[in-house]
């Protein structure tokens, strides 16, 4: 069932701050298997300019997790989440992400396609600073596959 | 600071190339650090039942660390400004000890203003491409 486009820009409200620690950080890097000093030592980031620990570039996407979820089980949207792939991923960084930060995602709908009987919809988080700094900007293309008699 | 400056980087230019592993424990320890718990990362019947061969690599696995080809090479992962990708091809993941790896290169395909450039990565599996229009653009040192 094709997703009515008039949910294109359709926004929800933000989440709950999301406090960016040191040992997540650490563990995530480490999940990555990526031993960068940016990652675990404060005064190797600290000499590098930064106030804290610097995030990998795709630590996004924890923080905006709660967000993206929100579309996903949207009621209105009706996605069927067994048939949702990720499709594509983009990050945009206005300044890294530090341990230390207190983040709120707010997601909104950014389009919605058909192609060959596949729904694709593309989610865009916008990550600020509980000061209301832009952070990051962040783009899940969701592919909800359609069922084969359909495509 | 960066350990590259902006001089000494050209179109064509080709970062050192990496392979990495993926091992069912690589699977489970990223879920548990992105909190991505979808079944298919981590259970082989239900991978089975929904038409994968195994269990797969998380996408933003994959994504996480082929970038490294480009943050190893740079010295600092602050410097990236924009990072994305296209997940064409998914990578299963067998139940054993060598798990599978994947060979990942960049090369630099723009310069641009402001001292940035532009590279491309390349993540071969099983001699297929498994990530398209991966591309990440970085802030260099003049």
């Amino acid at each position: 069932m094709a997703i009515n486009p008039e949910f294109i820009g359709r926004t929800y409200p933000p989440t709950q701050v999301y406090s960016v620690g040191r040992e997540k950080i650490r563990e995530f890097a480490s999940a990555l298997g990526d031993t960068s000093p940016c990652y675990f030592e404060v005064d190797f980031a600290l000499g590098l300019g930064y106030p804290d620990l610097v995030a990998p570039p795709t630590f996004a996407i924890v923080v905006t997790m709660k967000a993206g979820e929100q579309v996903v089980f949207d009621p209105d949207l009706a996605l069927d989440y067994t048939r949702v792939v990720h499709g594509e991923q983009r990050f945009i960084h206005h300044r890294p992400i530090f341990a230390g930060d207190e983040l709120t995602s707010t997601v909104s709908v950014d389009s919605i396609r058909s192609v060959a009987g596949n729904d694709m919809i593309t989610v865009k988080s916008e990550v600020h600073s509980t000061s209301g700094e832009l952070v990051s900007t962040v783009y899940s293309l969701l592919v909800s596959r359609g069922v084969e008699e359909a495509s | 600071m960066t350990w590259v400056s902006f001089s000494e980087v050209h179109v064509g230019l080709e970062l050192p190339i990496q392979e990495f592993v993926f091992t069912r424990a690589n699977l489970i320890r990223y879920a548990g650090a992105s909190g991505d718990f979808n079944i298919i990362h981590w259970n082989e019947r239900v991978a089975q039942e929904v038409g994968l061969p195994s269990v797969i690599a998380h996408g933003m696995l994959t994504m996480g660390t082929v970038i490294r080809v480009v943050t190893d090479w740079l010295g600092d992962p602050g410097k990236v400004i924009e990072y994305s990708a296209r997940f064409t091809r998914p990578i299963p993941v067998p139940d054993t000890n060598e798990g599978t790896n994947i060979k990942v290169s960049a090369k630099v395909t723009e310069l641009l203003d402001n001292n940035q450039a532009v590279i491309a990565i390349s993540a071969i599996h099983n001699e297929a491409t498994v990530l398209a229009k991966t591309v990440v653009t970085v802030q260099l040192e003049p």
